[in-house]
Parts: C-alpha cells; structure tokens; sequence
C-alpha cells in the first residue's frame, strides 16, 4: 500500500493523499449508526484528469475506491467497505458556468450545496437551485447520485431529476458525458438521447465518479411566504397533500409530526412554502392553496395555523436547521434517519408504523415527510437521534432504523439511500430480472469491480 | 472533536501527524461560528486547546511549535530578542513613556519586533496622537499577551506571562489599554482579569472610529477600491466588525469592496495559535493566505486593509507569493488614513 500512496501522491501532489491513521480513522465511518470501517487512504484529486490517473492506478492494481462527497449521507454509504481508498472529491469545488436564460448551472463533482447557493445570491440572485436541508458543505453530486430531494422538489422533483447531465470517470478510466453535453456545448437537459445518466444515480457510488454534473435552476422570487396547516386525523393526509399540490403553486411541502414541542404532540402540520414576484401574486397563491382545502377548514376538522411573520422567518431559513437541532436532542452527535420513497396514500399506514417502532425501541424521534412533484410520491423520514458515546443508545437507534426499513418495505415503500442491510432488503424484495440487469450492466462498467464494493450485492 | 473523542476512547493514539492536526488549528473561531449545536459549539476551543495541552504534557508536539514556545519562556516573547528591546520600534518618534496618561499603548509582539509590525506601530500611534489621544508606552519589561501561548494550550506559560505583565502594568497604574493587536486585545480583555488584570481594553480602532471627525483630510484623493480583512480576535472572538469599517468609510475616496467571507464568515489569515511563527499549516497554493490573497483579489480592489500586525504579515507574503504584488497592495488602516491627513 505505501508503494501505492506514493504513486497516488505524484498524481495530487503530497499534500493530498494521507494514509495516516489519523486520516484512516476520520474517514471510517459517518454521524450514523454504521460500525466504523477503515480506508487504506485517502486522496483529493482536483481535476478529472486527476481522478482519471487515480482510476486507472486503482484499476491496474485492483484497489477498491469510494468516491465521497460531503460524507453526510449518514447511512454509511462513504464508508471503505473492503479498505482501499477514499476519493474526496471536495477539493473539485469549481461553478463552471450558470445559464441564466436556460436556467442551468454547470459545477464540478464536489461542489457543495451552500457554494451554489451563495454563488447564486452574489452573481445571479433571481435565480436558485432546489435546496437539501442538509448541512450546506453536502455537495449536489453526492445529492444526486442518491436521488436527494429539497426545497423545490415539489415543483421539480427528486433533484436526480433537475440533473441536466455529467461528466463522469468510469472505474476503468475513461471520461463519459451523458445528456445534452455529450452532443453540444450545452448542458440543457438529459432528451432526446438515451438516457446514460441513470447508469449513475442511485447505485451509491458503484459505477463511477462524477466529475461534472449540470443542475436546473428556478426563478428565485423577491417575495417568500409561508403556510402551515394542521390537523389530527392521519387518514386525511394524502387527500390534503393531493389537494394542496393540485393548485401547482408550492415550491415545497413538508409534513412534520414530533412529539415535542409539547405543544406540536399529536397534531400533522405541513409546511408549505411558496414565492412570486409581486405581492399581488403571492395573495392570489395564498387563496389558491387556502381555497384547495376549504372543504377541510369549514368542517373545522382542520386548517391553517396562525403564524405571526417573524415566527415564519424561521421556517423560510434554506436550509433548514431544525433537523440538525433534533440531531443533537441526545446530546453525543449521532443521528440517522430513514428515507423511504413511496406513495402519498401510505402517509397514515407510515405515520402509525413510525409511532409503533418509536414506543417498542424507547426512541427519541421525529418523524416527517418530503413531497415530490404535484403529489407524485413523498420522501417519508423516520429520525432518531441518539448519543454516539452511548453504545447502548447506538444499537437501540440501530434496531429502530431497521425495524422502520422493514415497515416501509411492507407498506410498498423503499428505503433511501439505504444502509448495507436495508441494501440487502430491497435486492430481496426486488424483480430478479432487475437485478440481474444491474450485475450485467455493472460487470461492463467496472470489470474489476472496484467501485464501492459491498453495495448493491446480495 | 472525532479525533479527540477517538484518542480519549483509546481507539487511537498520540503520534506526530495528529499533533500536526491539532497545531495547525489557528483558533481563528469559525468551527465555533458555524456549529449548529448551542452549548457545544462554545466548548470547541477549549476542547482544542486541552487537546493540545496533552501533547504538550507528552511532549509530542512539532519541532516549530516547541521552538516557539521556548522562545516565549526564556524571552517572553516570539523572536527570542531581549526584552529590552521592546519600545525600539518607537526610536525616532516623540511618544511619550508612560505615566499618568489616559491609555497604555500596547504594541505586542509583532508591533515591537518585526519590521513590518514596527512600521504598523508607528502608524497606528502617530495617528492616535493625531486624534489626541492621550497615550503613552513602556520602556521595557513588558512581556507578550500571552494570547496565542493560550491557545496553543501551554497555560502555565501564559500565566506566568500574563501575571509578569499584571504585576507590570498595575505597579504603573494602568487603566485603560489601547492594543495594536487584536491578539492582545482578546488576552487582555478575556483572560486578565481572571489573573489580576482588569483593565478597560481597547483595540485601536476601537478608539479611531469615533475620532475620525478629529482628523483633517486633505482635498480631492485620489479614489480607490479597498476590501477589508476582518482578523478573527477582533471579528469571530469579540464580535466587532465595524470598527475598522466606520474608519474606512469615513476616508475621502475609499471605497469598500467586501470579500465573499466577511465578517463572521472571514477566512483567517492562517497567523493565529502561533501559526505565525510555527509554520505548522503549509504556505502551499490552498493554504489561508494564499487563498485570502486571491479572494481579494476577485473583489477588484487595489488595496487589502487589516487591522493586525500578523493578518498584515501574513497577507503581504501570500500577495507576493500569488504574484499579486504589483496590483494589491496590504495596508493597515492607519497607513491608509496617514498617507490622506493633512
Ligand atoms: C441534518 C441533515 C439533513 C438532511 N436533509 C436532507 C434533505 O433535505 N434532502 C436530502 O436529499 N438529503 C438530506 N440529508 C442527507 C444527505 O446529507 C444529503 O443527501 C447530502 O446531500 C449527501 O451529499 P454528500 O455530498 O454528503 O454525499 P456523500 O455522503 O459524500 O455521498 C453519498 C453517496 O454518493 C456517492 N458519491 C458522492 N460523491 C460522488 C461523486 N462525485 N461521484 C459518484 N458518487 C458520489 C457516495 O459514494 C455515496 O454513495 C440530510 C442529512 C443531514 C445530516
């Protein structure tokens, strides 16, 4: 290995590779539950050349890599499972170009969310990009390629689909463009071609590095407003998201439900933000979303609550940092949540599984949602925070995580971006012929298979 | 943290890289400023500076850093020079010992030995007497603030530095200190009257901003674009980013442009924890400076102005080194206001 982290030094220079146990150990694990696993070493390339060189030397010597971003993805995804090397793509932080006319941007594979946005706001500030709310140094690769969602997914969707294509180094070295840059200059949507993208979203980092990633952008508005409607009755939720989300006027909605404060234990709010470009038009998107529920409001069965605007300000923040406060409920810094991607009709069947597993494994929880599209499908998140200098508290959030990825499997909801034995769940449940497809078709990218080893394997 | 908490859970152990790790921290502040965790994020420091308090007790700590700090035990201060060379940078101006002026004027470390610092000194203090300030200076005897002995988590050194200082200071009847370093503003101002030192403390732009309407400046300047770096003891550590900028823009002619990270998102300089003298942190293309140099640069502005003899130091080689020298000249802000009063 020594031989090896020098030839990968003369690639990034020094400075950039450390096999250190120092290094080895902080790039082991996550804030998650996962048990810590060691890299060989770790190296930061900063530029595609880079980490076509690094591909290659991994290649020719069979050494195992795990391309990284921000490292938050929390269900261990960044972790070396069988040693080799960590790719920390941090240091490719580059905004390449904004189109502002087109509305999108091209950035290189380890720029981070708070980097774009702040790039925005200086250089282009009627302009933004759908948000995570996850700390701003997660980059929009590392995002994408586990299908994220954020602050505009109500209106654009999952973020893998905002992508308007990449630039990507295949395990075995080459560079590949996929969407409209693989034909033009510019990087203005994945159509009309075969669709190489997917060939890298949602496979945790099994095949390949992306190194250039195009992003839509969405008119960023001078005024902001938001709603929260409440009620008690799970069952109603999927008909009031499907109501909410018909008038197409919100930019985000999330439905939260926590058992403190105390004043918020048993109700389901949602949040629901939208924006125009002139008070007049923000009025008219407030009756349209209040005239889209009325039959719920007039039977006072439910309705919208009450917010002073400095009260509002705080749930207008992107990001939002109300997740990372629960995060650390327990004090230690751990946290993880479960993801599960399925449709809206479920929300009522989730919520009760959620308080099932929160009362059998004595957890602190919170539990949420994401909506994506016009109501298309929600991101339904289980959190449960616990204290990582407390091995007794890991495992109890351990057997919640998995209790609630089973639960989510049984409703007909699928784990997002899973941990290895939620991996192993969903490949159980999954269409054989499917995943077949994904070992054929990973056997051609990375014949060595070097790629995050690990994942996606029975 | 994760590295501390793994060598406390004895998962790992410590060797020289990590102590390269834990020296290399400036305590410029910002880990504190973006922590989302209330409670915890104001205990980082402290965290770091015990760490580093443990290697020093294993005496596993880089070759830099023990050189610094033997300098600091047997000369008190950083450059291993006699202490009686203290006020030299003050040779040729009229400043006046002191003896029942209203401030104490503290040039630290940098202001009374290294070149570029001195030349500071003599900046700053020709333009308090400008302002009429009532001011005066020690002859010698005084030692370093101490600041940066602190965080690098040497603190029975930094103790018997402050308490020589205390004893000093008190036995003249000090009040009031104007410091030219935010260092020594932060260590006077945090630290002292924990050891016997309590003074009213002031940075000197502190006392400059509410006297530039005393100051004559002359007509017609010649106007130029100016940023301003905000060095992490006056901005992250004690929350005063206006200070330097009201002087600023009370300038006929300057104009500020801001850096991308101001204020409490300022990018340190990479001096700070000893770092100045260590030279822990690389001096490579992404090291602090460097990066801060470029960063000014973007702005379009022709000038950088501090407001800390070491912010100064550091900067000025990282423009140098960018090749930025001919376009992007470091001033501290009395320089710029010296250089336009009549
Ligand atoms: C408090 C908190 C809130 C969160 N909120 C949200 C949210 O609102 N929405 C959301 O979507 N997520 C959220 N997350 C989850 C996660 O942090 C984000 O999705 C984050 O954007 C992941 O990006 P990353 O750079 O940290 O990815 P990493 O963790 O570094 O990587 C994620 C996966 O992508 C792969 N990968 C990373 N970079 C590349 C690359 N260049 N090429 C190929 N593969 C790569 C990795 O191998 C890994 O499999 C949240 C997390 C936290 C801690």
């Amino acid at each position: 290995m020594n031989d090896f982290i020098r030839q990968l030094a003369e690639i990034t220079g020094p400075g950039f590779v450390s096999g250190e146990p120092e290094e080895r150990y902080l790039y082991s694990m996550d804030q998650g539950t996962m048990p810590p696993v060691s890299p060989d070493a770790v190296v930061m390339p900063g530029s595609t050349e880079e980490v076509q060189q690094i591909m290659r030397l991994a290649n020719k010597h069979k050494v195992p890599v795990v391309p990284m971003g921000g490292g938050l993805v929390l269900s261990g995804l960044t972790r070396a499972l069988h040693g080799g090397i960590i790719l920390d793509m941090k240091r490719m932080n580059r905004i390449l170009k904004v189109n502002p006319k087109s509305r999108y941007a091209v950035i290189e594979g380890g720029a981070s969310e708070g980097m774009l946005q702040a790039y925005l706001k200086k250089h282009h500030p009627e302009l933004k990009h759908s948000m995570p709310d996850a700390p701003p140094i997660a980059t929009l690769a590392g995002n994408i390629c586990i299908h994220g969602s954020g602050h505009l997914s109500v209106l654009g969707g999952f973020h893998s689909d905002m992508l308007t294509g990449m630039e990507v180094v295949l395990p075995t070295g080459e560079i590949v463009k996929s969407g409209s840059c693989s034909v033009s200059t510019d990087w203005f949507a994945r159509a009309p071609l075969p669709d190489l993208s997917g060939l890298f979203l949602g496979w945790s980092g099994t095949t390949g590095v992306v190194t250039k990633l195009g992003i839509r952008l969405f008119p960023s508005y001078a005024h902001n407003d938001m709603l929260i409607f409440v009620c008690e009755d799970a069952d109603l939720m999927p008909d009031v998201i499907s109501r909410l989300t018909g008038v197409q006027v919100a930019e985000d909605m999330t439905p939260w439900m926590t058992p403190k404060p105390e004043w918020a234990r048993g109700f389901l709010h949602i949040n629901i933000s939208y924006g125009a470009h002139s008070k007049k038009e923000l009025t008219f998107k407030r009756n349209l979303l209040q005239a889209s529920v009325k039959k719920y409001s007039d039977q006072k069965i439910a309705g919208f609550l009450p917010m002073p605007p400095p009260q509002k300000s705080r749930f207008l923040k992107i990001p939002s940092s109300d997740l990372v406060t629960f995060a650390d409920l327990r004090k230690g810094g751990g946290f993880e949540y479960v993801g599960a991607i399925m449709a809206i009709e479920h929300f009522a069947e989730a919520y009760r599984a959620g308080l099932n597993i929160a009362r059998t494994y004595n957890v602190s929880y919170s539990m949420g949602a994401r909506i994506i599209g016009a109501g298309h499908a929600m991101m339904f998140f289980y959190a449960y925070a616990f204290n990582r200098a407390d091995p007794e508290d890991i495992k109890r959030a351990q057997h919640a995580l998995e209790a609630t990825n089973t639960a989510a499997l049984e409703i007909g909801g699928i784990p997002w971006k899973s941990e290895l034995p939620a991996q192993k769940q969903i490949i159980d449940k999954m269409d054989p012929g499917t995943f077949n497809l994904m070992n054929k078709i990973r056997s051609v990218l990375d014949p060595n298979h070097i790629m995050n080893p690990g994942n996606w394997e029975k | 943290m994760w590295l501390l908490r793994a060598w406390l859970d004895g998962k790992i152990t410590l060797s020289q890289r990590f102590a390269e790790i834990m020296f290399s921290c400036t305590a410029c502040g910002n880990c504190t400023e973006h922590c989302p965790f209330p409670g915890f994020k104001n205990l980082l420091l402290e965290a770091f500076t015990s760490g580093r308090e443990s290697f020093l007790d294993d005496g596993l700590v880089p070759a830099g850093v023990r050189d610094y700090l033997t300098r600091m035990q047997l000369h008190g201060n950083p450059y291993g020079l006699p202490g009686k060379k203290r006020a030299d940078w003050a040779a040729g101006t009229d400043i006046a010992p002191f003896t029942d002026q209203e401030y104490l004027f503290y040039a630290g470390d940098e202001g009374s030995y290294d070149n570029r610092g001195q030349e500071i000194a003599r900046s700053a203090s020709r333009l308090l007497a400008k302002a009429g300030i009532s001011f005066g200076i020690l002859t010698g005897g005084e030692n370093s603030d101490g600041n940066d002995v602190r965080a690098s988590g040497e603190t029975a050194l930094f103790e018997d530095l402050a308490k020589k200082n205390t004893d000093l200071f008190n036995n003249k009847n000090v009040k009031k200190i104007i410091t030219l370093s935010p260092h020594s503003f932060n260590s006077f101002k945090k630290d002292y009257p924990k050891l016997g030192g309590n003074y009213q403390v002031f940075h000197y732009t502190q006392i400059l901003a509410f006297n530039m309407g005393k100051l004559k400046f002359r007509e017609n300047p010649e106007p130029v674009l100016a940023t301003y770096h905000d060095p992490c003891y006056l901005g992250r550590h004690n929350l005063d980013y206006y200070s330097p900028r009201m002087m600023l823009s009370a300038v006929p002619g300057i104009k500020i442009a801001e850096m991308d990270r101001n204020k409490k998102n300022a990018l340190c300089c990479g001096g700070g924890g000893g770092n100045l003298f260590t030279n822990v942190l690389s001096s490579g293309y992404e090291s602090p400076a460097r990066s801060r140099a470029r960063e000014a640069k973007a702005t379009g502005a022709k000038i950088i102005a501090v407001s800390c003899p070491l912010c100064a130091i550091m900067l000025e080689d990282a423009v140098k080194t960018e090749g930025l020298a001919g376009d992007l000249r470091v001033m501290e802000i009395s320089e710029i206001i010296n250089d336009r009063i009549m």
